[in-house]
C-alpha cells in the first residue's frame, strides 16, 4: 500500500533567528518539502510614509536611517538626492566625494552582514559571521568618527553632509583600505570552492532573469541572474560617472551566485573608494540650504543603487516645508516578490538559505 | 542616463490605439482613464519599441477630490522610463483593476496601497491588508485619517 502523507502548516517567525528580523512565513510542508509559503509582514510597520508628511524635509532624514538600518548612509543619500532634485540644489565637490565614500563604505558593511548571515543560514554557525563583523566594526568606527553614531548615522543633509570629516578619518580609512582586500581574498580562499557551500547553495533557489524583471527585482539579486544592471552606471547620480568600476554578474541566479555577486561587489566598492580617496578636494561640504527648505510644487522620483537594490523616494511637494506625499520604493520588499516561486519544491533547510540569500532588512520591508 | 519618454509622444500612440484613453499629459507622464488602464499598460509593456516591462514602483497619492495611482515603469534593455497615472474619484469604495497580470512586481505594492490608502484592486490574487491587521480602522495614509 502506498504511503499517504498530508501537508501541514508550519509557522516560521516572526521571532526566529533565521528570519533576519521579524519576518514570518506560513510554510505549507509535505514532510520536509516546501509546497508553498505565505509571507506575513507588518511586525515592524511604523508608518514612515505618514510620519514624513508631518515633518520638515530635513526632519525626515533621521527616519530614513531607521528603514534599512544596516545601510543608513545609503538611505540618507537616496532621500537627500530626491529632495535636491526637487529643489534644484547643487552640492559642493567635497560634499559629493564624502557622500560617495560613505555610500561605498556602507555597501561594504551591508554586504559583510549579508554574506555573514547567509553563511550562518547555511549552517556555518557564527564563525564566518564573527569575522565579517570584525571587519564591519572598522567601518562602523569610521562612521562614528564622522557622525558620532554607530548605527543610525543621520550624516547627510539636503545640500551635502552635516559636517566635514575629522583629520584622523582619512588616515584611518587608508588603514582599512589597505587591509580589506586581504580579508576578501581570505573569504574567497575559505569559501569560493568550499564543497559544503557549493553543495548547499549551487543550483538552489534559482531565479530566472525573466522572472526577476517581471517581479521588479533589483540589486545583487537581479545581477545574479546575469543582467548587467546597476543604477550607478545606468542612471548615474551624484558623481558616480567619474569612477571606473565593473558590474559583477552571476549566471545561474542561484544562492551561490547571489553570494558571489556580493563578494565581487565588495572589491568594486574598494576600487571606487581608492579612487575617491585620491581625488577628494578641499572645500565646503554643504551648500547653503535652509533647514526649512521649500521645494517648488511638483513631484520627483530619486533613486540610488543601495546595497540591497533600487532604493527610491517618490516625493510630491506642494511648496510647503513638509512633503505632501513621500513614498519609499523599498528594494527589500519588492525583492521578496519571487520568493514563493523560488522556494517551492525545496526542503525546509533550503528555504532558510534561499530567503537568507535575498538579503532583506525588515525595517525597510515594513517601514 | 536613463531617458524619460516624452508624455506627448506616448499619449499620441495611446490615442491612436485606444481613442479617448488619455486625459492629460506632461513631459514624462500620461494620465489615463481608469477603464483603459489595463489595455494601455499591456500596450506599454508589450510594444517592442517601448518594452516597459519593469515596474519600478506603484503608489497612490490622496488629493482629497481623487486618488492618483502612479505607475513608474521602465525598460532595462532600452534604458528609458515613463510614468503612467490614473485617478479614482470614489472615496467610499475606490476600485481599480489590478496590474499583477502585467507586472508581477505589483503584488505586494497593490496590497500596500489597499492597506494604507484603501483602494481595492480587482482581480488581485490576494487582496488583503499587508502591514496592518484585519479589522484595523481606516486607511492611515489618507489625508483625512488624522
Amino acid at each position: 500500500m502506498a504511503l499517504r502523507t498530508e501537508p501541514f502548516v508550519l509557522n516560521m517567525g516572526p521571532v526566529h533567528p533565521s528570519t533576519h528580523g521579524v519576518f514570518r512565513m506560513r510554510a505549507t510542508l509535505d514532510g520536509e518539502v516546501v509546497l508553498d509559503i505565505e509571507p506575513v509582514f507588518g511586525y515592524l510597520h511604523r508608518g514612515v510614509e505618514k510620519l514624513a508628511e508631518q515633518r520638515t524635509y530635513t526632519g525626515f532624514i533621521p527616519l530614513t536611517d531607521r528603514m534599512d538600518y544596516l545601510a543608513s548612509m545609503s538611505n540618507n543619500l537616496g532621500y537627500c538626492l530626491a529632495v535636491e532634485k526637487l529643489a534644484g540644489v547643487k552640492i559642493p565637490e567635497r560634499g559629493e566625494y564624502l557622500r560617495v565614500i560613505m555610500a561605498e563604505l556602507q555597501r561594504l558593511a551591508s554586504h559583510l552582514v549579508a554574506v555573514g548571515a547567509f553563511l550562518n543560514d547555511c549552517g556555518a554557525y557564527f564563525t564566518p559571521f564573527l569575522y565579517m563583523f570584525r571587519e564591519r566594526e572598522k567601518i562602523v568606527d569610521l562612521f562614528e568618527m564622522v557622525s558620532g553614531q554607530r548605527l543610525t548615522y543621520n550624516y547627510m543633509r539636503i545640500g551635502g553632509v552635516s559636517q566635514d570629516i575629522p583629520e584622523e578619518f582619512l588616515p584611518a580609512m587608508d588603514k582599512f583600505l589597505a587591509t580589506m582586500p586581504g580579508f576578501i581574498d581570505e573569504i574567497d580562499r575559505l569559501l569560493k570552492e568550499n564543497e559544503i557551500l557549493l553543495a548547499r547553495a549551487k543550483g538552489v533557489g534559482v531565479l530566472s532573469s525573466e522572472n526577476a524583471i517581471a517581479c521588479g527585482v533589483s540589486g545583487p539579486v537581479l545581477r545574479s541572474t546575469g543582467i548587467k544592471w546597476d543604477i550607478r552606471k545606468a542612471d548615474p547620480y551624484s558623481i558616480y560617472d567619474r569612477f571606473d568600476f565593473e558590474i559583477p554578474t552571476g549566471e545561474a541566479g542561484d544562492c551561490y551566485d547571489r553570494y558571489r555577486v556580493r563578494v565581487e561587489e565588495m572589491r568594486q566598492s574598494l576600487h571606487i573608494l581608492n579612487q575617491a580617496r585620491k581625488d577628494i578636494p578641499e572645500g565646503p561640504v554643504r551648500a547653503d540650504v535652509s533647514h526649512l527648505v521649500r521645494p517648488p510644487a511638483g513631484e520627483v522620483y530619486g533613486r540610488i543603487e543601495a546595497p540591497k537594490g533600487e532604493l527610491g523616494f517618490y516625493l510630491v511637494s506642494d511648496n510647503s516645508i513638509a512633503p505632501y506625499r513621500c513614498h519609499v520604493r523599498p528594494p527589500s520588499l519588492i525583492n521578496l516578490t519571487p520568493l514563493r516561486e523560488m522556494v517551492r519544491g525545496w526542503k525546509v533547510q533550503d528555504l532558510i538559505i534561499i530567503f537568507g540569500s535575498i538579503d532583506i532588512t525588515m525595517g525597510e520591508v515594513d517601514r | 542616463m536613463t531617458v524619460a519618454l516624452s508624455g506627448k509622444e506616448i499619449a499620441r500612440q495611446l490615442e491612436e490605439k485606444f481613442p479617448g484613453s488619455t486625459v492629460q499629459t506632461d513631459e514624462s507622464s500620461a494620465l489615463v482613464q481608469d477603464k483603459s488602464l489595463l489595455q494601455t499598460a499591456d500596450f506599454l509593456k508589450n510594444s517592442p519599441e517601448l518594452g516597459l516591462n519593469y515596474l519600478n514602483f506603484v503608489t497612490a497619492v490622496d488629493y482629497f477630490d481623487y486618488f492618483e495611482v502612479v505607475y513608474r515603469i521602465s525598460s532595462l534593455e532600452h534604458n528609458h522610463w515613463f510614468t503612467l497615472k490614473t485617478r479614482v474619484y470614489d472615496r467610499e469604495d475606490p476600485v481599480l483593476p489590478s496590474v499583477v497580470g502585467i507586472w508581477k512586481g505589483a503584488d505586494f505594492q497593490e496590497r500596500e496601497i489597499y492597506d494604507l490608502m484603501g483602494i481595492k484592486f480587482e482581480n488581485h490574487p490576494n487582496m488583503k491588508r499587508i502591514f496592518l491587521w484585519d479589522g484595523f480602522p481606516g486607511h492611515p495614509l489618507r489625508k483625512d485619517y488624522l
